[in-house]
């Protein structure tokens, strides 16, 4: 019973969810020195992505679930987050890229079907951020994978990672 | 000595070291460190961590009858030191990870294998002097044989499903009954504690506040705590409220993910959608009181960064009464709803004893009837000034841990509420003094208690620094919990423990 007076007055009282930003001017300068309009007509208006965490604090990790949640509501734009690289066509990237998870990064990168793209997330993934110089780590994604666009921040708020997002859309689909 | 002794009585008449605060630290001899093994497989002191500075080893240690608490050292100028594990098994994975930085040798430690180190670092032992040469090929890593009829193994990561953190979990399973879970960690190690030596506080403050995302106000605090331990000095009485008022709201944010999440890995979507809504509803007035979402780098040793100003006073006690109101409602629904509880209740149950075994705090520990909290043991201020429970479950099932952070994420709103009431007015930072020092700090973030140790140089730089995340202790647990459930369950329990890996992994 509580359940469903939950339920109804979600309904009645409209999504939570956020109007969502323009696409990112920065983003989408970086997106058209590399990537033309390759593919737009294969992919349609729909991207799916894989999120990796190469290594992060978990800090961006938490940035990309609220993005997925009901207030920024990723999947509206026909974005969404899939569990496997096989299905992906964007791999996001947070972290530095540790060595201990430089193989299954490569690896999971591989295991995704062309045209594919690659996503670095956060002030680690763009450079290796404040653990850049570690024995332990790659200094960032470009380092073992190519980079189509960067998402700084420290973690990016969810706002700014949907505008990256959308202008990837805009771009490639 | 054995018997009745006290932590203080048996560490009393050793030499104790002068700097060091505000604990105090004593120096054994390999056979006092011997009585003290002997010691601990008779009394109930907790290991606290375990860690190494040089060729020394240190071991913190909570006597819980009295609370005292002081870390007790052993020098190793042959590099090996009478392990710990066979008296607090705790201490495995801490002894195998001091063993691939340090090059210490732990004798007694029954498990050879390595743990943070997968060789895949271009040297090996990073923190021994001198370091060790590159291996020429990575780890061929042994998981532990099972044996038996008809069984299957399942190995899972690094790369996980969904938007999680890397770690690689091998189940061996019979029909559906998981027989075996091993985790293999390491995967998220950055080398936090060799990027930490000779930084500046500024520099190293940095470096804490992201060695778990989660967790960063509370690590930021333990990191100024243990540098203000260091130089004797104290951070001015608001910056301690600010500071617990951040604390207390990254418990909330925290336990409400993780509320929804368990209930989203039984497949009841829509509690996780409420609980994610109020949580931006948080993480949106962290923003707009303290100008960061998750509160990084708010926390600087000597005080706060950012003051809260009426506005976001408002703004916090608006917050509070919604999210009050609004969490008792998906509370009624949790507690309604039998479907969801059958997947809940005597799922990935922890025994007490094992809890007590490991040492394990926080919420794994509590909802196991452990009753620790830093926040009354430490009782660092303004703890000392505001009323609050420390609740506890008996069953130890996911049930349990949902039921625990419940009542926590209560008892945080109602801290939250007092902090407001009491704050006092003055300065946000007083200047670190420029002296050496050693300083430990015990501060209670959203999974328990993190131990925090630094040795400061005269020039007021980072010589060492050791933290130790409260997962150590759980991670174990979650192996225990698991065995004999069905592998789909994995996923509740795992979300219902949420340990930290970058936190483990360093």
């Amino acid at each position: 019973m509580r359940l469903v007076r939950l339920l109804l007055k979600t309904l009645l009282k409209g999504p939570v969810t956020l109007a969502p930003p323009p696409a990112d001017a920065d983003s989408l300068a970086q997106l058209a020195q590399g990537l033309a309009a390759r593919s737009r007509a294969v992919l349609g208006r729909s991207l799916a992505i894989r999120a990796l965490d190469a290594g992060s604090c978990n800090g961006c990790e938490l940035e990309l679930q609220a993005v997925g949640g009901p207030v920024y509501d990723l999947e509206r734009y026909g974005l969404k987050f899939v569990a496997s690289p096989r299905h992906a066509d964007v791999l996001l990237v947070t972290g530095p890229v540790t060595r201990n998870m430089a193989l299954a990064a490569r690896r999971t990168f591989e295991a995704m079907a062309a045209p594919k793209w690659v996503v670095a997330v956060g002030d680690c993934a763009r450079d290796g951020g404040c653990f850049a110089g570690s024995y332990a780590v790659m200094n960032g994604v470009q380092e073992i994978l190519p980079v189509d666009l960067v998402i700084p921040g420290c973690p990016p708020e969810p706002q700014k990672l949907l505008a990256a997002l959308l202008a990837l859309l805009e771009t490639v689909a | 000595m054995l018997g009745n002794t006290t932590l203080t009585e048996f560490l009393d008449g050793l030499r104790t070291v002068p700097q060091h605060r505000p604990w105090p630290r004593h120096l054994l001899d390999e056979r006092g460190w011997m009585d003290l093994i002997h010691q601990l497989a008779e009394s109930d002191w907790t290991l606290l961590g375990l860690w190494a500075d040089g060729g020394e080893v240190h071991a913190a240690l909570r006597d819980e009858e009295d609370g005292a608490v002081a870390v007790a050292s052993l020098s190793c100028p042959e590099r090996k030191f009478p392990s710990l594990s066979g008296v607090r098994p705790g201490a495995i994975r801490l002894e195998r990870a001091l063993r691939d930085l340090w090059g210490l040798t732990p004798v007694g430690l029954t498990d050879p294998r390595p743990w943070l180190d997968h060789g895949r670092w271009p040297l090996s032992r990073p923190l021994a002097l001198p370091r060790g040469p590159a291996p020429e090929t990575p780890v061929d890593y042994p998981f532990l044989p099972v044996e038996g009829e008809a069984l299957h193994i399942i190995p899972v990561g690094p790369v996980h499903a969904g938007i999680i953190e890397p770690g690689h979990f091998r189940f061996t399973c019979s029909g559906e009954s998981v027989v075996r879970l091993e985790a293999r960690l390491g995967y998220a190690h950055k080398g936090v504690e060799e990027l930490m030596a000779g930084k500046p506080l500024a520099e190293a403050a940095k470096l804490a506040a992201r060695l778990s995302g989660d967790s960063t106000v509370a690590y930021s605090l333990a990191f100024a705590r243990a540098v203000e331990a260091a130089t004797a000095s104290e951070a001015p009485p608001r910056a301690h409220w600010l500071r617990a008022l951040m604390a207390e709201l990254e418990r909330i944010a925290n336990h409400l993910l993780d509320v929804g999440g368990v209930c989203n890995d039984a497949a009841f979507a829509v509690m996780l959608a409420h609980c994610t809504t109020l949580r931006e509803a948080v993480l949106q007035a962290n923003a707009a009181c303290f100008g960061h979402r998750l509160l990084m780098d708010r926390i600087q040793p000597g005080g706060v960064t950012h003051d809260l100003t009426r506005e976001g006073g408002a703004t916090l006690r608006t917050l509070c009464a919604t999210l009050a109101q609004r969490f008792n409602i998906l509370v009624d629904i949790y507690d309604d709803l039998p479907s969801l509880q059958d997947r809940t209740v005597g799922t990935g149950i922890v025994r007490p004893a094992l809890a007590r075994r490991f040492g394990a705090g926080g919420f794994v520990g509590r909802a196991s009837m452990q009753g620790g909290d830093a926040r009354k043991a430490a009782a660092y201020p303004p703890y000392d000034e505001l009323e609050f429970a420390v609740p506890t479950q008996p069953l130890g099932d996911v049930n349990a841990r949902i039921w625990q952070r419940i009542e926590e994420l209560r008892e945080s709103l109602s801290l939250v509420n007092q902090l407001m009431d009491g704050m006092p007015g003055g300065p946000l930072m007083r200047p670190i003094p420029t002296r050496g020092g050693e300083g430990m700090a015990l501060v209670e973030g959203f999974r328990g208690e993190i131990l925090l140790w630094l040795r400061l140089s005269e020039a007021g730089k980072v010589v060492r620094c050791h933290p130790r995340d409260p997962s150590w202790f759980q991670w174990p647990l979650l192996e225990a919990a698991i065995e004999g459930n069905i592998v789909a369950d994995f996923p509740l329990c795992n979300k219902s423990f949420n340990c930290s890996y970058s936190g483990v992994d360093l």
